[in-house]
């Protein structure tokens, strides 16, 4: 395991900080910063004991990281509040997703963990209020195009990404975990049907964990950009452990619920990476039992060589000759799960020809 | 100690252009690479007497200057900044290669060095006092600063006044002073002794130079200095000069709004702002000329002996 990156070898037995020298701990902090996992590496070193006896400069760039992280988590719970107070109305659960719910839960995968969108997931058929209701308090969707609004509306699993108007925070308002045009749909009622209340905290719900686990592996592994691959792997580990020791019988049910939703190939891709990479430790069991996802052999030696290069820490000291291929190859690999081929080509053509240089679409 | 003069300038371009040039500038290092040789004369006309550390010291940013490569360096030349891998601003013209480069290390520490509460604001000591002139562009504050130093006031910085959250106290992170349009000949007329960088007209904010911080400034970087006013200047043209009193709460605002990251630290932001508020008298400072405006300074230093 001595290929893998410095930050990934940390990540994976973090007491291992203690041994590093000062052009070590140089690279570790560029890598640690560039893959947004800066606080969390000041988070682990504290959490093992180690942040008093690390070098003093050391100990103060983790500090910067940290500090940034606090106010993240402030600003997040805060923006809850006010998307809480604005869909007060509707009676709906407010159902959390991804960094957001690691954050209102209070889980350990929030530990260091930034993320620049408020996450949440509502009935289909409440869209149209929810939207309404948001405007109404201020926020406005950022996606003027008819083109986008068209794509994000028929063929997205969400809404287009709104922005409030004076804060400059943005919410992804979700119907669902996968886009309508995908090839696998899982049936969002089931995810809402299991969400589960927020204790001491009315209305606020996140996913079931099983639910949020394989969530967080959907959005992994359907992804085409990967700049946050390692830290997104991270975020299953530590749901993967923490659900593992916490939530009784969680790791028998993860592999029935995946076959529920049709996700057994991202599970199997989330416990092969995470094993591998970060060594979860995953029962031999489970494993097993999620071989039901493992892809033709063919393509899982492709898969396992995209994978591994992409979930490097986006620093210049991971990159490698193929890395931009690779980067290439799972681009037009998410687009594909995304959308059918004539479909893809058909947007693809649409973005790269008509749409504006230089503005941020948020989007393929 | 190591200083960039002592290195000479074939060592300081190989520096440069392989490993990086680790140069020290107040509390914080800076590993500086760049295959553009103008840099590593730039940076031996102003940096000479900074310190070079060598590389058992992790350094606190990744600043890279790079030309493009093929052939889009013949037409139109720029320069791209790199911050370990990331590019936070869009090129600049090649003849902007210094200007860029202070804008770069001045971003450095304005978007991570959360230790401090960072105001963007000049600030000059004597005798153990600092004064902090916290200023939008354009109200003076540079020339003002620049002035001050070239009569003896010791540069801390001319625009990152880094207040510790611990104490209060201000660590210097003295580098040269920024001259904009007309402020360069003023200075050049008022301390002929100065030395600047060649000025480079068409940038953002329009000409800019570069005052070098006297020696005695760079050499006492690890002093740190105790906050006595903020003095919020405002020049015009045949203005008096006039030091009007600023209410305490008018000033914390004002003080808030010219830091980069009060907000980001919560409520040690807001106290360490209090604290300064508490431990500084604050006025609103117009004038005219630079004699005018010396002479209150001294009147001030002289009330607080």
């Amino acid at each position: 395991m001595t290929a893998l990156p410095l930050l990934t070898r940390v990540l994976r037995q973090p007491p291992s900080m203690a041994q590093l020298g000062a052009p070590e701990w140089e690279l570790l902090l560029r890598q640690a910063v560039a893959a947004d996992l800066g606080a969390t590496l000041a988070l682990l070193a504290e959490e093992h004991g180690l942040l008093k006896a690390l070098p003093p400069r050391v100990q103060r760039r983790l500090e910067w990281e940290r500090r940034g992280w606090q106010r993240h988590g402030q600003a997040v719970c805060f923006e809850v509040r006010q998307v809480q107070h604005a869909l007060r109305t509707t009676g709906l659960p407010l159902i959390l997703l991804k960094g957001t719910a690691y954050v209102a839960a209070g889980l350990p995968a929030a530990a260091g963990r930034l993320f620049s969108d408020v996450d949440i997931l509502v009935p289909k058929a409440s869209l149209h209020e929810v939207e309404g209701l948001l405007m109404a308090h201020g926020w406005a969707s950022s996606h003027h195009d008819a083109y986008d609004q068209r794509y994000y509306r028929e063929w997205m699993h969400e809404l287009p990404p709104m922005q409030h108007m004076r804060r400059g925070t943005a919410i992804d308002v979700h119907h669902a975990i996968l886009p309508e045009t995908a090839r696998v749909r899982p049936d969002p009622a089931l995810l809402r049907a299991a969400a589960r209340p927020l204790p001491d905290q009315p209305g606020l719900f996140v996913l079931a964990p099983c639910d949020m686990v394989l969530h967080s592996a959907v959005h992994l592994f359907s992804e085409g950009e990967y700049d946050h691959g390692l830290r997104d792997l991270f975020d299953l580990h530590r749901l993967l452990c923490h659900f593992g020791a916490n939530e009784p019988g969680f790791w028998k049910a993860l592999s029935l619920r995946a076959r529920e939703l049709e996700l057994t190939r991202p599970l199997f891709y989330a416990l092969r990476y995470c094993a591998r990479l970060l060594g979860t430790p995953v029962p031999a069991a489970t494993m097993t039992a999620a071989e039901a996802g493992r892809p033709n052999p063919a393509l899982l030696a492709l898969m396992d060589a995209l994978f591994t290069r992409a979930l490097r820490p986006m620093h210049p000291s991971c990159a490698g000759p193929l890395t931009p291929l690779s980067d290439g190859m799972l681009f037009i690999r998410g687009n594909w799960l995304r959308m059918p081929p004539f479909m893809l080509s058909r947007h693809l053509f649409r973005k790269a020809f008509f749409t504006p240089r230089n503005v941020k679409s948020g989007q393929v | 100690m190591l200083t960039v003069a002592a290195l000479g300038q074939p060592e300081l371009r190989a520096r440069l252009r392989g490993p990086g040039l680790r140069l020290r500038t107040g509390p914080f290092i800076s590993c500086i690479r760049s295959s553009v040789p103008a840099l590593g004369v730039a940076l031996a006309r102003m940096y000479g007497d900074y310190p070079v550390l060598e590389d058992d010291v992790p350094a606190d940013f990744d600043v890279l200057l790079r030309r493009p490569r093929g052939l889009r360096r013949l037409v139109k030349p720029q320069v791209f900044f790199h911050y370990d891998g990331m590019e936070p601003f869009q090129p600049l013209p090649l003849a902007q290669l210094y200007p860029m480069f202070e804008w770069a290390m001045n971003w450095c520490v304005s978007s991570h060095a959360h230790s401090w509460l960072v105001i963007h604001a000049a600030v000059v000591e004597k005798e153990g006092k600092a004064v902090i002139l916290p200023a939008p562009p354009g109200s003076g504050k540079s020339t003002l600063c620049a002035a001050l130093v070239a009569r003896g006031w010791r540069l801390l910085s001319d625009e990152l006044t880094l207040v510790r959250l611990e104490d209060g106290r201000i660590d210097p992170v003295p580098r040269p002073v920024s001259l904009k349009n007309a402020s360069i000949d003023v200075i050049r007329a008022w301390a002929p002794q100065a030395q600047l960088s060649p000025p480079v007209a068409d940038t953002m904010k329009g000409t800019v130079a570069h005052m070098r911080p006297p020696q005695a400034s760079v050499v006492r970087a690890d002093e740190p200095a105790s906050p006595a006013w903020i003095v919020f200047p405002q020049w015009r043209a045949g203005a008096p000069v006039e030091l009007v009193p600023v209410p305490q709460a008018r000033a914390h605002l004002r003080l808030a709004e010219n830091a980069f990251n009060y907000s980001l630290l919560g409520a040690a932001g807001f106290a360490t702002a209090a604290r300064l508020i508490d431990a500084t008298r604050t006025f609103d400072f117009s004038y005219g000329a630079l004699d005018d405006a010396m002479a209150v300074f001294e009147r001030l230093l002289a009330e607080r002996r």
